[in-house]
């Protein structure tokens, strides 16, 4: 019994570390954006159009780095078209990112339905458990690359938001538009650019789901990762740190159902499936509230108006 | 308004003449300034469709074969212009679920999830009762069910807007994943039908519990029923004090507040109708094409609603034209994936395109001076 207990906390960490690394970029992405004081919707659409871009040009260049780095730009131009249809005034980006949700799934659905057949070249992973003589804790520690850089795009956001000039711009213009543009910042330039590099991040993010795990191209490949990012940045209150820990949660409770399974017990299977979203629910319940906006909230972000 | 103090009237209006002529004048100027609502979402779908043309072109594939086809396919013939509005009953029900939220300040996108939960329950209902009550039971039955569940489920949302701040729109749609979870839960396990092996599904309803088609026609009445809500929930919105109250707290929340009105009562009762919709729309789905509860439910209807409510600028009176043109578009998919070789995600990339086109055209309110009353035009 022990035993089984012991194969699922392992499958769980092995799980943890795979499922939490697209939330992850999803996550810092849209931190970025909204400490700006805007808020992407439309993420799941790019992540799923950065898992699309990624496995077709792994699969025709033969490089999956190159898959990745595709994906980013393709992120980046979702990314980029949100930010400047809300510079516009009058329009509310809510809204606009319900649409790019709904235009990046079609998008990627549109143009990948050639790529679900072929094999593309995956990434490979780091196998971190070479010390150990457990199978399962082996396959468990088999870390993807993009995890760790997951974690160091967190730290180097976290220092830059906090120490450089830019951050101090981000912040600023998240904070209170009036007083960015008495300083003589361009808000909606800013903004631009932080959803731009929030596309990029989220598009890396897709890019992590079709060539690493779950690892091929199909269209029920996301299904909310991508919304669910966006809720769990209102959990780690903005940082990018806390991000990484609220990816690493949200990951642990995506993978209960797989790890019960590979000890053999299949009831409940949609139930567990449906996991993440009671607990990103639950989260939202538990950290918002009627009465006052959430704490270390940017001031200018129409959720909190 | 006719008691209200004389100060509070503009300049404008004390200029204008008094009696019929006042009357017609001021009929012209409403003309005039909501022609500007019509004309800016007419131009924002020609501009949408000018650029599909130009990605199709960029693909090697006709514009005008794709007209044509949509054509053929949605409206050309009896047969397919009925198929059409058999198509969009779904939408006007969902997009009535977007569209009743929005007016008090809401973003609610979890019709979908109603929709799915409301006919599955409806199915479960359904199976009891098959061969013990006659159909004229059953059916208000089951619809009722539908309604209540998919009225809970978006009423969740908006309690939880209003008790705890939580974002609708988010909620919403992780709402929306868990319905369709707790269907394939209960559709894969308990609730499956053995002897059916190709597909998950519930027992069927069989032909007795089918909702039939309106008289002289091969549309069912889902589309009867969808008219007639669209009606009743803009009189509701438009000529009750409730729904003045709902208008009142999405122009101004704090306002509403101040004035001592009942806004969570207002926001969960919006929810309540705006899911009991969607819900009502999965039991025509189940009672009327499907005959069963499986995941061809969740087959969209509820995303196009959002686009179908947003260009109707969520008045539940323009619903229908709007829902029957998507409709069309919806039910012609099939014809241009078979003869132009497209993927099925076309209509869905039509649909995205013509949403991000229509949200930008919503910097163009006010910038037109042919729409501003006479008077308002000299100023700035």
């Amino acid at each position: 019994m022990s035993d089984a207990i012991l194969t699922v906390l392992i499958a769980m960490l092995g799980g943890a570390i795979r499922v939490s690394t697209p939330f992850m970029f999803v996550a810092l992405g849209e931190c970025l954006t909204e400490k700006s004081g805007r808020v992407n919707l439309g993420l799941e659409g790019t992540l799923v159009m950065g898992a699309m871009v990624a496995y077709a040009a792994s699969y025709h260049t033969g490089s999956p780095w190159l898959g990745v780095l595709a994906a980013g730009v393709a992120g980046s131009a979702l990314g980029a078209m949100h930010g400047s249809i809300c510079g516009l005034p009058k329009v509310n980006d809510v809204a606009v990112g319900i649409a790019m949700m709904l235009f990046g799934v079609g998008l990627a659905f549109f143009f990948g339905k050639p790529y679900i057949q072929p094999t593309a070249p995956r990434l490979d992973s780091i196998p971190l458990g070479f010390w150990s003589d457990n199978v399962n804790l082996k396959s468990a520690l088999q870390v993807n690359p993009l995890f760790f850089v997951g974690i160091v795009v967190a730290l180097v956001l976290a220092w830059a938001l906090r120490n450089t000039r830019w951050g101090l711009v981000v912040r600023t213009v998240g904070d209170s538009a009036p007083a960015a543009r008495a300083m003589g910042i361009s808000v909606n330039l800013v903004r631009l650019l932080t959803t731009t590099v929030g596309g990029f991040l989220a598009g890396v993010g897709g890019a992590f789901l079709s060539l690493s795990y779950p690892g091929s191209w199909n269209q029920g490949l996301s299904s909310g990762q991508g919304l669910m990012a966006v809720a769990l940045v209102i959990f780690a209150r903005w940082s990018p740190v806390r991000c990484v820990y609220a990816a690493l949660l949200f990951g642990a409770a995506g993978a209960i159902g797989p790890s019960l399974q590979s000890i053999g017990v299949t009831q409940g299977y949609y139930f567990f499936n449906a996991a993440p979203y009671i607990l990103t629910l639950i989260i939202m319940i538990a950290t918002s509230s009627a009465t006052h906006s959430a704490r270390d909230m940017p001031g200018e972000l129409s959720m909190a108006k | 308004m006719s008691d209200a103090p004389a100060t509070a009237k503009s300049a404008s209006d004390l200029t204008q003449p008094v009696g019929p002529e006042a009357a017609r004048s001021d009929w012209a100027l409403r003309l005039r300034v909501n022609s500007e609502y019509v004309a800016i979402p007419l131009l924002a779908i020609a501009i949408a469709a000018a650029l599909f043309a130009l990605f199709l072109l960029a693909i090697g594939k006709s514009p005008v074969d794709f007209v044509s086809y949509i054509w053929r396919g949605g409206f050309g013939t009896a047969f397919s212009f009925q198929n059409t509005l058999q198509r969009s009953a779904p939408l006007i029900l969902t997009a009535l679920a977007v569209a009743i939220p929005a007016r008090i300040g809401l973003i609610m996108i979890g019709g979908e999830g109603a929709l799915v939960l409301g006919g599955f329950a409806a199915a479960v209902l359904a199976i009891p009762m098959i061969g013990v009550l006659p159909p004229l039971v059953a059916l208000p039955l089951m619809a009722a069910m539908a309604m209540i569940v998919g009225g809970f489920w978006v009423g969740v949302a908006g309690f939880l807007r209003y008790a705890r701040g939580v974002n609708e729109t988010i909620s919403s749609l992780l709402l929306t994943y868990i319905g369709i979870a707790i269907m394939n839960f209960f559709v894969e396990g308990a609730l499956r039908d053995l002897s059916n092996p190709n597909k998950p599904s519930t027992r069927p309803l069989g032909d007795a519990y089918m909702v039939g088609k309106i008289p002289g026609t091969d549309v069912h009445w889902g589309f009867a029923f969808g008219i007639l809500l669209c009606i009743l929930l803009y009189l509701l919105l438009e000529r009750t004090t409730f729904g003045f109250a709902a208008r009142v707290t999405g122009g101004n929340y704090r306002a509403a507040l101040a004035q001592g009105l009942p806004v969570g009562k207002l926001i969960v009762a919006c929810s309540c109708i705006a899911g009991a919709c969607a819900g009502l729309a999965g039991f025509f789905e189940v009672a009327a094409i499907q005959g069963r509860a499986n995941a061809s439910l969740a087959a969209g209807y509820g995303f196009t609603g959002i686009l179908v409510s947003f260009l109707a600028r969520h008045n539940p009176l323009v619903i229908p034209p709007v829902a029957i043109l998507f409709g069309g578009i919806v039910a012609a998919g099939g014809l241009i994936q078979r003869r132009m070789g497209l993927p099925d995600a076309t209509v869905q990339v039509l649909e995205g395109l013509i949403f991000v086109v229509l949200l930008t055209s919503e910097t163009l309110y006010g910038r037109f001076s042919i729409f501003k009353p006479p008077a308002a035009r000299d100023r700035p």
